[in-house]
């Protein structure tokens, strides 16, 4: 048995005076495609923003390589990519820009390497058009590029499917597997009805109104 | 170290481009800074024995509402896009990205108002020494107003109605900032040394590059823990 | 240490020594405050200079004196808020808050009472003043931000980001006014030059400030055990406190 890349501890998450998620404990491990699943508005998003480190409301401890993560947080933000539902592309800047200003505080990546990545989400041609010329698609696409040249460990990826058609999602789903098969490992949610084989499900939204406790 | 700095040119260079693809959002400043001035001789008088001993101080008013005015896009459209989570989850620290944000952010509103400053100076009838040391002050002065009106950025972002809120936070905070401008303008048109007053900007500016960018980083993590 | 440190944070404990204390507080606040202010406006002698008109300061300086102290008390609840995340250090900076901004008001407004005889002008931009206004408007900016975010966590840790902002400028703020206010009128009358004042003038302000520092204790933990059973509704101590419907 490997060790665990990311663990979650006891994560309590409340909105609003909602629990989204309590006492949630599991471990990410290297090489595994994990889903969360739940309804709207079961803090699916949430818990992906916490596992990035974007929402630090949640109590409860993340830990990374078995360290706290606030303790190695720079190894952390270095090897984990997220994409989340607004996926940081510019409209004003073209898809190439984008994905040069998204690398760049990662080390960067050749234009070379970055266009070859537009070209295999089947934007070849619209490097140099600004995105805001694109369709929703399209800009998606942009997003998804990187993870065409991306290296980190561990990605989280928050509804990727959307707005992307047929072919796309099913580009999309071979290269997750390839992930996988390769070592990666992938945090997601989704709404599409994911095939993947030995798939890993956290399961939100069962919790419903409880008491709220405060002991402090 | 050398990879803070890849990175922090990198945000700049990006803010950079977006802004200058959107010409329209660079000249509103310098737009709202003419009207302010202009409403001054409109407003209360046209006379030389009023605009000029009062000229400094209009034109920092006018600077300082226009900085104000362009704070709300400092963050709001990175947020809109999730640039800024990105930016959150980059591996530098936080508070040099936030500052290089801000120093992009003079560069595209403070740095022009002070270009534009002596052609509404010779308007408001100041004299070439007042006008020399009215432009040196805003130079020192207005990386303060960006550095310290990110921090109000950051807290206001994604709320409704941030607009009068920013200004209620920040207002009170560029106090010092402005009287010292002013101060100095009236002290050089006396004649009197300014060299002094000048360092104290110098401090204000050197205590704000310091501070605002931290404070600024850890009202960026509230902000988007929200979202 | 700690321990007691983190019982300090309970809403719960919290509400029930505030109950027993805030008797206390109340009875012998008034008590010295109003002994303090009688003794001020009606025994103390007058001020050789002013007159009969300087009597104001037991309510002003008081007044005054409690609206910075509140800031400062503001800054180190947001300094826990940060740090530790206790949920009652940002109870009392959202009850304190507006006390502050009326105390600052209330300073403000005797400070023009008292300019009036002084100066002849209900209002004079004199340094104190000028930094009394600002302050109230530092506190209505942390009033605004608290209202206009509505998770309360993200509320509670922005607010505190504001106010240690806050409390970092004011000094500085204080020390650009002062300047300002010898730029432009160097040789007025000021409040903060403050006159020998013999002790039948002092005692009693003495006394009015420490009142009125137990009448703000008092006001600050009823606020405060409000806010607490607005924010613990749900929780079984706050049920059980409700049937038996008392207050202790």
């Amino acid at each position: 048995m490997s060790e665990p890349l990311l663990q979650a501890v006891n994560l309590h998450c409340e909105r609003d005076h909602r629990t989204l998620f309590r006492d949630l404990s599991f471990s990410i491990l290297p090489a595994t495609l994990t889903r969360v699943e739940g309804p709207n508005g079961s803090g699916k998003t949430t818990l992906l923003r916490v596992l990035a480190g974007l929402n630090d409301n949640a109590d409860g401890q993340v830990l990374w390589h078995g360290e706290d993560r606030g303790a190695s947080r720079e190894s952390f933000l270095r090897n984990t990519l997220y994409i989340g539902h607004r996926p940081g592309i510019k409209a004003m800047l073209t898809p190439l820009e984008n994905l040069q200003a998204l690398t760049a505080g990662r080390g960067g990546c050749p234009d070379s390497a970055l266009r070859q990545a537009l070209a295999g989400t089947g934007l070849s041609g619209f490097e140099d058009i600004p995105c805001r010329r694109l369709s929703a698609g399209q800009q998606r696409r942009v997003a998804l590029a990187r993870l065409l040249v991306a290296d980190e460990p561990l990605w989280i990826l928050d509804e990727i499917f959307t707005a992307i058609d047929a072919q796309g999602v099913e580009a999309l789903e071979r290269l997750l597997v390839q992930r996988v098969a390769e070592g990666g490992s992938i945090i997601l949610t989704t709404h599409h009805d994911l095939r993947v084989p030995g798939m890993e499900r956290i399961r939100l939204g069962d919790s419903d109104h409880e008491e709220v406790s405060h002991g402090l | 170290m050398g990879s803070d700095l890849s990175a922090m040119k990198a945000v700049m260079l990006r803010d950079i481009k977006t802004s200058l693809r959107q010409p329209q959002d660079l000249l509103n400043p310098l737009l709202f800074f003419i009207l302010v001035v202009m409403l001054f001789p409109l407003g209360v008088s046209p006379e030389v024995e009023f605009l000029q001993p009062a000229g400094g101080g209009i034109l920092w008013v006018a600077a300082l509402l226009s900085v104000l005015l362009s704070l709300d896009h400092l963050f709001r459209h990175d947020f809109d896009d999730g640039t800024l989570e990105q930016l959150m989850l980059q591996p530098q620290p936080l508070f040099l990205l936030v500052l290089a944000k801000s120093i992009a952010h003079w560069l595209l509103t403070g740095l022009p108002l002070v270009v534009l400053t002596p052609l509404l100076a010779v308007m408001v009838h100041l004299e070439g020494n007042s006008i020399g040391v009215l432009c040196l002050t805003l130079l020192i002065g207005t990386p303060v107003l960006s550095l310290i009106g990110a921090i109000g950025a950051a807290l206001t972002l994604g709320l409704r109605s941030a607009g009068v809120l920013l200004s209620l936070m920040i207002i009170p905070l560029y106090i010092p900032v402005l009287i010292f401008g002013t101060g100095t303008v009236m002290a050089a048109a006396e004649g009197a040394a300014v060299a002094g007053q000048l360092a104290l900007m110098g401090a204000f500016l050197a205590l704000a590059l310091t501070l605002a960018p931290f404070a600024a980083a850890a009202a960026l993590r509230i902000s988007l823990s929200n979202g | 240490m700690w321990q007691i440190f983190h019982k300090l944070g309970s809403p719960k404990w919290f509400y029930g020594i505030a109950s027993r204390l805030m008797p206390w507080l109340l009875w012998v606040g008034v008590a010295l405050f109003i002994a303090g202010v009688i003794w001020g406006l009606a025994f103390a002698p007058p001020e050789r200079l002013q007159g009969n008109s300087y009597r104001i300061i037991y309510i002003h300086v008081p007044a005054a004196f409690l609206a910075q102290s509140v800031y400062v008390m503001m800054a180190v609840a947001a300094v826990v808020t940060l740090v530790w995340r206790m949920k009652l250090a940002d109870v009392f900076v959202k009850s304190v808050a507006p006390i502050g901004a009326l105390l600052t008001f209330l300073a403000l407004f005797t400070g023009a009472v008292w300019g009036k005889p002084t100066w002849g002008t209900w209002w004079v931009w004199d340094a104190r003043l000028t930094s009394m206004l600002i302050l109230m408007l530092l506190y209505a900016g942390a009033i605004a931000l608290g209202r206009a975010i509505q998770d309360e966590k993200s509320s509670a840790r922005a607010v505190a980001v504001l106010v240690l902002v806050g409390v970092v400028n004011i000094p500085i703020i204080q020390y650009s006014v002062e300047w300002w206010n010898t730029l432009h009128q160097p040789s007025t009358f000021k409040l903060t030059e403050k006159p020998k004042m013999a002790s039948e003038m002092w005692v009693p302000l003495l006394m009015a400030i420490l009142g009125l520092y137990m009448l703000f204790g008092w006001l600050a933990c009823l606020r405060m055990q409000t806010e607490v059973l607005v924010r613990e509704g749900r929780t079984r101590w706050v049920k059980e406190l409700i049937q038996q419907g008392g207050t202790r």
